[in-house]
């Protein structure tokens, strides 16, 4: 159906239509998943509640996931995401502790930044490294990964809680709607609640896809994944926009571990740990391909939704255990990768139809 | 140009590693001359073993040395690097005693067993995550962070939450040593793999085939190369390899535990490869850079705790080193300063070696 809407629209949409289809299945998947827990769990499933309570428990794992995806669009990939929220979570945690007593609005703007300029350090580090001196981006952002978890331990060892007044009280701030909460058993109209780490990771989902549509850095992107060489002949400049991918992706992660924060306030040396292969998971469950130049940040929320849905639904089930957990998301992985290989190889095969009604037979394409 | 690159490949593939644990070694030198005293000790068996930081480095870099080597020949074949390997080395180890508690105890006969089953069954998981890469052409990365997701819950519904524990001289002398033989036995084990596979590709033509596809599958393809076969042969070659890591690590705890059985070992595997020069897009490989690149991680670290830093510290300086010798490698950095040293050498400006392509 999408097919048959872009075929109208101008042709520069055209290559975008399969990972459209893509996107278009992991939100059925998650309608459907999310149905069928309505269905046979009910209890906290019929509340529009435990909606927003899937957001508001993966705030963080939401916006380091449309970091790796803007990335992986890009051909990259960054697994140092966690450890920098870890990184970001331990500081901002003792800083706000070391700043218990002045004045909090100005204390938490002061932390914001700080989140902000580590994420920024480590973006603008490792872009550099993978732009301007070529070297491989897993290699990169690994070195990263283990920096940022070094430095987390050589903050502090043990578990760091945050003390902060003013910061508590934005903990607890919550923004609620009347109606859509449901009556408690005793009789009281208990409101919806949504965090302000929710707020931000959808804005930050609705944002980053903005600026991957529309605006010259985020089409770039997008060429640049899809194929360096022909990029360059087009006049993009591959290395800054590869640079500026990764610092984009390391903003978020910082403002990922702030959001961390504001949702469980306490520093740990284990925060987030391996995170960055959920958020992986997350993107490539949306539709983004490892290969660059195919992916929607659109798709990588609903990404992480599915993932936090399983979740959810293992917590609720009589199968309460991590171990089922991970089964279960290797086995949605699995059907995500195989769904999208068959998408691609479908893709390969009408090109090549295409190609070979269009020249002899003669030059076949080297894939096949 | 090409030809002047194909004679002095292998040399400058490994200058960078030679040179990081040159640096490694004089800084030892420099710091502690006693960091390299070896010596002899009578273990808790009665039996006379080597003792020494250089001894402990090679016997526990063991593991990472082997499974780098398979590691590098999934990386040249297909062009994206495996990440279930710690995963799978824990399915592996729990395949391995459950087979000897089945089989009622520790005999040779049961170890034998165990490491033959564990082995098929590691080469079963490998060929799934082949399968998906070679037939279904999906990222190694991707197709592999199945396995990694998940891969410690099959080990744990192998073998339940216990951790079993070997105890028996048997074991000991595949983790540790046997008697009358002062070295540590994983040393043999690294010089074995190594042989093997130095002799098939002495003996076939795989190394070339594996290069070939790496290089560009489609003209491997046209040239009777069936690219399916070679990958997956990369994947069960890894297969074999982590399943003699997996024996090494259960054998040198005398335990198994499913949660830190070889945990980790994938990112370290990963960057031995690079370390050892290798392109961690596919193509050429050097299985001895990979091999040094094991050691030099190792090394580092053993350095690391030698210089009293705290071990869950031991990761940022790991990284800063790591960063410095990915960037001392780079192709950038490579090329300027072999004009450089061109320019002093000739004298002239030319004849400098064009960058080949981005990556």
């Amino acid at each position: 159906m999408a097919e048959k809407n872009n075929h109208n629209r101008l042709h520069v949409r055209e290559p975008l239509s399969d990972t459209q289809m893509l996107m278009y299945i992991s939100i059925g998947i998650f309608a459907a998943m999310y149905i069928a827990a309505m269905l046979t769990l009910k209890g906290g499933f019929l509340k529009p509640q435990m909606i927003f309570d899937l957001i508001n428990d993966n705030a963080a794992l939401i916006i380091i996931s449309c970091a790796l995806t803007i990335v992986m669009i890009g051909g990259g990939i960054n697994i140092s995401v966690g450890g920098v929220i870890g990184l970001t979570v331990m500081s901002c945690a003792l800083f706000l502790n070391s700043n218990a007593d002045g004045n909090s609005a100005v204390s938490i703007l002061l932390t914001l930044l700080l989140a902000l300029g580590i994420g920024l350090a480590f973006g603008v580090l490792q872009g550099f490294l993978v732009s301007h001196l070529e070297i491989q981006p897993f290699i990169v952002t690994l070195a990263g990964m283990f920096l940022a978890r070094g430095l987390t331990t050589i903050l502090s060892v043990n578990p760091v809680k945050v003390t902060h007044e003013g910061f508590l009280a934005l903990v607890k701030a919550k923004l609620k709607i009347s109606w859509l909460g449901y009556t408690a058993q005793n009789g009281n109209l208990i409101p919806a609640k949504i965090e302000i780490g929710a707020i931000v990771a959808v804005c930050v989902v609705i944002l980053m896809y903005l600026i991957l549509r529309y605006t010259r850095l985020g089409r770039s992107i997008y060429a640049v994944g899809g194929n360096r060489q022909s990029a360059l002949m087009l006049g993009i400049n591959v290395k800054s926009t590869v640079f500026w991918s990764y610092v984009i992706s390391g903003l978020l992660s910082g403002l990922a571990g702030f959001v961390f924060l504001m949702h469980k306030p306490a520093g740990n040396a284990s925060v987030a740990m391996r995170s960055e292969m959920d958020a992986i998971a997350s993107s490539i469950i949306g539709g983004t391909l490892l290969t660059g130049g195919v992916g929607n940040v659109i798709g990588t929320f609903f990404g992480s939704m599915i993932l936090a849905t399983i979740q959810k639904i293992i917590a609720l089930s009589p199968l309460n255990a991590s171990w089922w957990q991970e089964m279960a998301n290797g086995a949605m992985l699995s059907f995500f990768i195989l769904l999208q290989s068959l998408v691609l190889m479908r893709k390969n095969r009408s090109r090549r139809k295409k190609k070979e009604s269009a020249a002899p037979a003669k030059d076949r394409p080297k894939d096949g | 140009m090409k030809r002047k690159n194909k004679s002095t490949g292998a040399l400058s593939q490994l200058l960078i590693p030679l040179v990081a644990l040159g640096i490694l070694i004089v800084f030892n030198l420099i710091r502690d001359i006693s960091f390299f005293s070896i010596g002899m000790r009578v273990n808790n068996a009665g039996n006379i073993v080597l003792t020494g930081n250089l001894i402990s480095i090679i016997d526990s870099a063991s593991e990472l040395a082997i499974i780098s080597m398979g590691m590098t020949l999934v990386t040249a074949a297909c062009g994206g690097q495996d990440i279930s390997v710690g995963a799978v080395g824990a399915i592996s180890g729990a395949v391995f005693v459950k087979i000897i508690q089945a089989m009622g105890g520790i005999t040779p006969a049961s170890v034998i067993a165990g490491f033959v089953v564990c082995c098929l069954a590691t080469i079963l998981f490998k060929l799934f995550n082949g399968t998906l890469v070679a037939v279904f052409r999906i990222q190694p990365m991707i197709a592999t962070l199945i396995l990694y997701s998940c891969g410690r819950s099959i080990a744990y519904w192998i073998n339940g939450d216990a951790t079993p524990q070997l105890n028996s001289p048997i074991i000991n002398s595949i983790g540790m040593t046997i008697p009358g033989i002062p070295v540590p036995t994983p040393i043999f084990a690294v010089i074995l793999v190594g042989l093997l596979l130095a002799l098939l590709f002495r003996f076939t033509s795989l190394r070339i085939y594996t290069q070939a596809v790496g290089i560009n599958e489609g003209a491997a393809r046209l040239n009777g190369i069936n690219p399916t076969r070679i990958k997956l042969i990369s994947f069960i070659l890894l297969g074999v390899c982590v399943s003699v890591a997996a024996l090494i690590g259960v054998c040198r705890l005398g335990q198994l535990n499913h949660k830190t059985l070889l945990v980790d070992i994938e990112m370290d595997a990963i960057l031995a490869v690079a370390i050892g020069g290798n392109n961690l897009g596919g193509g050429r490989f050097n299985l001895t850079g990979s091999i040094l690149g094991a050691y030099i991680i190792q090394m580092l670290t053993t350095t690391l705790y030698a210089m009293n830093v705290a071990p869950v510290n031991v990761k940022a300086f790991k990284a800063i080193a790591i960063i410095i010798i990915v960037v001392a490698g780079s192709p950038v950095v490579k090329s300027r300063l072999a004009n450089l040293f061109n320019r002093l050498r000739s004298g002239s400006a030319g004849g400098s070696p064009k960058k080949e392509g981005v990556n």
